[in-house]
């Protein structure tokens, strides 16, 4: 029987790395040392905004390129403004919930910005702070205070792709004379800055077009 | 340190245990319902881990928009109920 | 033991009870819903482990940040493509041969 088999492989597989990694000798590679040899050089001081900036820019260049074609998959399989596959019932009668949201979004986006300013050297930074902007944004939609998105306009694209854009130009731009992501050692606090800030705002869009550009037309008080 | 101890294993064990309800209830409304408490509690085990950086992340996206979509997703297609024991009464 | 060393054994059950429902539910939704569980479960591996002695490591946490993100813009595009197979055919399970239910 299927359900059997797979409970018991799965069962299996887990005591097998569970006893893995009880038995693991003891770390044989340790970045810790190297990070901290190059926070110093990377412009920022928390360890964790200089792994995703600076010493693994790659990754997250590659990241916000990821979400951009997952966003475009979104809209390829359900097309924006068609009512059968994302009619929305309208919000619920309650004064309440415009209240609250008109509270808590403006709070929302100053949190934003502390986030992204604290990321230079403590917890924070643009993927946090995206979160927060993207979450107010669905808050002021469900709250049926802003309709949702019918149609990538011409300001939301350039919106959805100016953090990759920013990021890939200043990425791409050693090149002329060095290696990609290899930012001038004098600019480098502030390029990173610039990027992060472009990053907040794509991927802010990116995660709330996620769900507004679902939504139909309609839904706005 | 104990008591350290325990608020960790007490963590692990609800994690499970959301996990559990999110794939096993029958009702669908519940599962979504259980995979958000699974993602605050993921944000409170990342808090423990000492990465605050992730509990924020997750505790916004994980829990507060992987949540709105799934309900969303949820919604769209509840119109139909096809395969009667996830059909599901009114939120 | 270690919060880092418990974390990364939760992280092992999850990922393995999240690819068990995966192969084992129908539903579309609660398949991605074990994805999801799954992808939790190999980011608690990534950290805990890393951070088994107890010393916060910063490598992968960035690297798990950049997984949180991704794996919401995956569930997106999942969800995007069930409501398309729900508009287009009014299923929400994938149909199999065998008629082994759940």
């Amino acid at each position: 029987m299927k359900r059997f088999a797979v409970s018991a492989a799965a069962l299996g597989f887990a005591f097998w790395l569970i006893s893995a990694l009880l038995n693991l000798p003891a770390t044989l590679i340790d970045l810790r040392p190297l990070l901290a040899e190059a926070i110093p050089k990377s412009g920022v001081a928390h360890p964790v905004t200089a792994v995703l900036l600076n010493t693994r820019g790659y990754d997250t260049l590659l990241e916000i390129a990821v979400l951009l074609v997952a966003l475009i998959g979104v809209l390829i399989a359900v097309p924006p403004g068609n009512p059968a596959l994302s009619e929305r019932p309208a919000t619920a009668d309650d004064a309440m919930v415009p209240a609250l949201a008109r509270l808590v979004a403006p709070l929302a986006v100053f949190f934003a910005i502390y986030v992204l300013w604290a990321g230079a050297h403590r917890p924070g930074g643009a993927f946090q702070a995206a979160a927060i902007l993207a979450a107010a944004l669905v808050l002021l939609h469900l709250a049926g205070l802003t309709a949702a998105w019918s149609a990538p306009t011409l300001r939301l694209r350039i919106g959805l792709i100016a953090g990759f854009l920013i990021f890939l130009a200043i990425a791409a731009a050693p090149l002329l004379g060095g290696m990609l992501l290899q930012y001038p050692p004098a600019l480098v606090g502030t390029l990173i800055l610039v990027i992060e800030s472009g990053l907040t705002i794509s991927l802010a869009l990116v995660l709330a077009g996620l769900f507004l550009l679902l939504a139909d037309r309609g839904g706005v008080r | 340190m104990t008591s350290a101890l325990a608020f960790d294993l007490l963590l692990a064990a609800l994690l499970l245990l959301s996990a559990w309800q999110a794939m096993r209830t029958p009702h669908l409304g519940r599962a979504l319902l259980a995979f958000v408490v699974f993602g605050l509690l993921m944000a409170l085990a990342w808090a423990r881990l000492d990465a605050p950086d992730i509990a924020l992340a997750e505790a916004a996206v994980g829990a507060g928009l992987s949540g709105v979509l799934l309900f969303d997703a949820w919604r769209a297609i509840r119109n139909k109920p096809d395969s009667g024991k996830n059909a599901g009464d009114e939120a | 033991m270690t919060t880092g060393l418990l974390f990364a054994l939760t992280g092992v059950v999850l990922f393995a009870a999240g690819a068990a429902a995966l192969l084992l539910v129908d539903h579309l939704l609660r398949r991605v819903l074990a994805f999801n569980i799954m992808g939790s479960g190999a980011c608690l591996v990534l950290v805990g482990l890393a951070q088994r002695n107890g010393v916060p490591d910063p490598v992968p946490q960035a690297m798990v940040l950049t997984g949180i993100v991704v794996a919401v813009a995956a569930t997106g595009l999942a969800l995007a493509l069930i409501r398309r197979l729900h508009a287009q055919t009014g299923a929400t399970t994938l149909p199999r041969d065998g008629a082994d239910n759940d």
